[in-house]
């Protein structure tokens, strides 16, 4: 067992973790952060993703020992300090972005990365990022619309109907 | 009362708030003090004898608790089918035995032959890897045609043959060729409805648990129907009696069928935790979830129809062999037969219809319900054939289509079901508004300076919804009940909770729920909540499956409810000094008709339980009713579909450039989240025509087991969706006159699909009448280059 130090959500944890230990099992398991989702055991489906050092990163394909001293963001840490839902989650809300809600951790830690890095994303775009997280309940439309509306764009072409 | 959560209102989600911030309870998420963790051994070959089990070594690694195999599960019961087909001579199928663990034969990659408890997941999976068995290869059972050959392997020893039955329905042998004989025009087609993993994104977990104090086991599960499970389980595998067993599915991640059935790993759970006196734990992995969850559709049909002169249908038969894999799962007798074979009428008034279903066993994985569930396959069918016959007698597929339209309701057809109501002009007008279908030819000529060919398909659909009722379906086979519950509880300072028999898992149950109970009342809709997925607080109920939930679960609580109401106006008849008769409720006030006095909803049960000045005499106090809602009919959503593609000659490539879903689901109460389902059920619709299948080779090996090998739909693969539910034609038989949103999309899309590519290809030159799905590019070129 190795002894891992890390800040996830601006808090310092450390925990003692097998040299197999996925960054996934060390945040549900060892962190009792069960808001990241595990769908899948070949690091396609992309419920599992968080930031490690402002980056998103599917935390399956990462050994804990990896992230030692590393910046984690989990959905757990995405809310307003007041506690109310972030841009991008209340975006998620009003345009009906999730069903079951278990890839959306995934979906909306991918979408604040992507918004990061491209403040003014189009479908196109969004729809390639998103490549990586699988939504198997909203046959993304709704999705997309929300990241749209995350970045103050118009939905009025993605509303088709 | 505020419109904007009332019926018929967008209201916005509120189960969405947990979900968005990673507070979510599902059932991965539930560890309990002191737990184990189970790891199943599975067979990696599709069928053969265990020969030798050694489990001594596994025993003695670190952490192992127990090592369990068949032999310790001898006198217990094993996974039970609730569904028993006959065929038309009364002959009930052939119904194997389903072991919890493997005895003595594995039937499918991924039967499970022991189970590993550990004190941890990793020492449960190491020490699995170090039990030594032999297994005696037997020859795999993988094609259906193969299966039912009279030497073919048995993949149960027990069984006559590999035939699980032979079913006939519909209209009789005279009937229907009389109308091919005096047929104009037979139009013919063989097609496949592949095999298909649902996948939702939660894979399977189980946690049993056990109290020492009460002698009570409760499993915790992903599940659609936490009160069938623990029917089926308690009374059929394990031998505990309900008061002693309780089922909690919290939140689930996805279901679209599979998670409807009783699996061998929640028995397991359940009964290892008795027998360790401890919790254990099972958390399938994806990899483990392709070949234990129940797949979807696997039909190999011929279809046949008939047309007079004039072009109207005369006569449909059909011949299909469906997979049932390697045992019966839960409903998967019924899928191929009363939600396959009652559909083929489709929205036409076709006179004369007769369904063939062989039912086989081979030696895969177990095949059931799948989003839509045999209605998808009927749909498919028959679409693609009226498009076959349309092309071969010249007609524009719409018109065909148009002129065979049932137009008189009810509608009686030849194949057991009574429609009560449907416009499908006025799908089909819609359908037309949305998609442009004269600008077509401009399009299709921009297509072609890119090289591209364009097609536009079209279809229509009908499903049957909200199976029931009950006394039929038990006639039919099934051998459970298919009313739904509902408790509604009101508190003393009026706020309310309903107990509901239904399982929401991505459906918005409690957003949706309580807006009906708003309307009601006429009180917020934040002052209902709506309770789910628990066997100990909510009453007997069938779950959630088959787009039943509002129509049937929906329809119970709005019984409960009118007794709520009917009693609370005996309450403030009696503190206005009126007569009962006189009372109106309206915005949550009760009025006397005709004065300016009234009492509202607060005060009123608020009586109910301080019942200082209260009709004591004529009513209990107290302010709490249940209802079990059994229908009197299935619900018919029906609609009209289309889709444009753009094919790529070179590669084989389709591109999805529109889809347009015009759909009558009756009255609708959360527009918002009726649009939600249909673009999923587009997605796994399209999903099918374009990307997915679930392959196994001449061995049994299933080759498409991972995300790796099993497309499923990403968000480039897919468009936006232009979906309209205007059309209503409000059902006549439920109290809230809706019929159901889950699975139209799913069941509506694959036709127009492939009718759009077969479209585009023929436009191109390319003497193309059908591919099998999934129309991936490999297959649409050599289709175009023969």
């Amino acid at each position: 067992m190795t002894k891992v130090t890390m800040t996830v959500n601006g808090k310092s944890v450390s925990g003692a973790v097998e040299g197999r230990t996925l960054l996934s099992d060390f945040i549900r398991e060892g962190l009792r952060l069960t808001g990241t989702h595990v769908g899948c055991d070949t690091s396609q489906c992309g419920a599992c993703v968080v930031h490690v050092d402002g980056k998103a990163v599917k935390s399956c394909t990462m050994l804990a020992a990896e992230a030692e001293g590393a910046e984690i963001k989990t959905i757990e840490g995405m809310a307003n300090p007041d506690g109310s839902l972030s841009v991008i989650q209340q975006a998620f809300q009003d345009h009906h972005g999730l069903q079951c809600g278990f890839c959306t951790p995934g979906m909306v830690m991918s979408a604040a990365a992507l918004l990061a890095e491209n403040p003014s994303p189009t479908e196109s775009e969004i729809r390639k990022y998103l490549e990586g997280n699988i939504c198997r309940c909203t046959g993304y439309h709704n999705i997309i619309k929300a990241i749209m509306a995350a970045s103050g764009q118009s939905v009025a072409d993605v509303a088709a109907e | 009362m505020p419109k904007d959560h009332g019926i018929g209102a967008s209201t916005k989600r509120r189960e969405d708030v947990r979900f968005l911030t990673g507070t979510g309870n599902y059932t991965d998420d539930i560890n309990l003090a002191g737990q184990a963790y189970v790891h199943f051994l599975r067979s990696d070959v599709a069928h053969g004898r265990i020969k030798r089990l050694d489990t001594s070594v596994a025993a003695d690694m670190p952490g192992v608790v127990q090592i369990f195999n068949g032999a310790d599960f001898e006198g217990v019961g094993g996974i039970p089918c609730g569904w028993q087909v006959t065929d038309r001579h009364g002959n009930p199928m052939q119904e194997p035995a389903h072991p919890v663990l493997a005895q003595g034969k594995v039937r499918h990659v991924g039967d499970a032959i022991a189970a590993v408890v550990a004190e941890s997941a990793a020492q449960a999976r190491n020490a699995a890897e170090a039990i030594e068995l032999e297994i005696e290869d037997l020859p795999a059972v993988v094609d259906m045609a193969a299966a039912l050959a009279d030497d073919a392997p048995k993949v149960h020893d027990d069984l006559d043959s590999n035939l699980c039955y032979d079913w006939t329905f519909g209209s009789d042998d005279d009937a229907i060729k009389a109308a091919f004989d005096a047929a104009d025009h037979v139009t013919t087609l063989d097609l496949v409805n592949q095999r298909l993993v649902a996948n939702p994104m939660e894979p399977r977990v189980a946690v049993g648990d056990f109290n020492r104090a009460s002698g009570e086991s409760t499993l915790y599960t992903t599940s659609q129907n936490p009160h069938v499970i623990r029917l089926l389980m308690g009374a059929f595998v394990l031998g505990i009696p309900e008061h002693k067993l309780r089922v909690i599915a919290p939140d689930v991640g996805g279901g679209f069928g599979s998670k409807i059935f009783h699996y061998a790993e929640e028995a397991f759970c359940t009964f290892a935790a008795k027998a360790l006196k401890r919790p254990v734990k099972w958390t399938a992995s994806r990899s483990e979830a392709f070949v234990t969850d129940a797949h979807g559709r696997d039909h190999v049909t011929t279809i046949e129809l008939a047309l007079d002169a004039d072009n109207n249908f005369t006569g449909l038969r059909t011949r299909t062999m469906a997979n049932m894999g390697a045992y019966l799962s839960t409903f998967a007798p019924s899928v191929p037969t009363y939600l396959h074979g009652t559909l083929m009428a489709g929205n036409y008034k076709t006179p004369a219809i007769q369904v063939n279903v062989k039912a086989v066993f081979t030696t895969t994985v177990p095949v059931d319900a799948y989003r839509g569930a045999g209605r998808p396959e009927a749909t498919y069918q028959l679409e693609r054939v009226i498009d076959k016959a349309a092309r071969e007698r010249g007609l524009d597929p719409v018109a065909l289509r148009r002129q065979n339209f049932i137009s008189e309701f009810p509608y009686e057809t030849p194949v057991a079901v009574a429609y009560d109501t449907g416009d499908y002009t006025a799908t089909m007008d819609k359908l037309l508004e949305m998609v442009d279908r004269d600008g077509f030819e401009a399009r299709a000529a921009e297509s072609a300076k890119a090289g591209k060919l364009r097609g536009f398909g079209v279809n229509c659909y009908i499903e049957a919804c909200g199976i029931a009722p009950s006394a039929l379906v038990g006639q039919l086979g099934a051998r459970a009940g298919l009313y739904e519950s509902a408790t509604v509880r009101v508190n003393a300072t009026g706020g309310l909770v309903v107990m509901t028999g239904s399982h929401s898992h991505g459906q918005g149950h409690e957003t949706a729920f309580p807006q009906v109970i708003a309307e009601m009342i006429g009180i917020d809709a934040d002052m209902v909540e709506i309770v789910h997925g628990d066997t100990a607080n909510t009453p007997m109920g069938m779950g959630t499956y088959g787009s039943r939930s509002l129509a049937v679960g929906g329809s119970a609580m709005v019984r409960a409810t009118e007794k709520i109401i009917a009693k609370a106006k005996k309450i403030a008849a009696h503190l206005l000094e009126a007569s009962e008769g006189d009372i109106d409720l309206k915005d949550g006030q009760f009025s006397v008709a005709g004065t300016d006095k009234s009492v509202a909803w607060g005060d009123v049960t608020l009586a109910a339980y301080v019942p200082h000045n209260y009709p004591i005499e004529e009513i209990e106090p107290g302010l709490e009713e249940t209802a079990f809602y059994d229908p009197s009919n299935f619900t018919y959503p029906a609609g009209a579909y289309a889709c444009e593609v753009e094919v790529d000659p070179e590669t084989g490539r389709v591109e999805i450039c529109s889809f347009a879903a015009a759909d009558d689901f009756g009255n609708v109460v959360n527009p918002m989240i009726v649009d939600g389902q249909v673009h999923g059920g587009l997605a796994q619709g399209i999903g099918q025509a374009l990307l997915e299948g679930a392959v196994y080779d001449a061995d049994g090996q299933l080759l498409s087991a991972s995300y790796m090998d099993y497309a499923m739909p990403r968000a480039d693969d897919l468009p936006n969706f232009q979906v309209d539910h205007s059309c209503q034609t409000p059902c006549t038989h439920n109290p809230l006159g809706v019929k159901g949103c889950g699975e139209a999309g799913a069941i509506g899309s694959p036709p127009s699909v492939v009718n759009a590519v077969v479209d585009a290809l023929q436009r191109g030159g390319h003497d193309v009448t059908h591919i099998d799905m999934p129309l991936s590019p490999g297959r649409v070129w050599q289709a175009i280059n023969g």
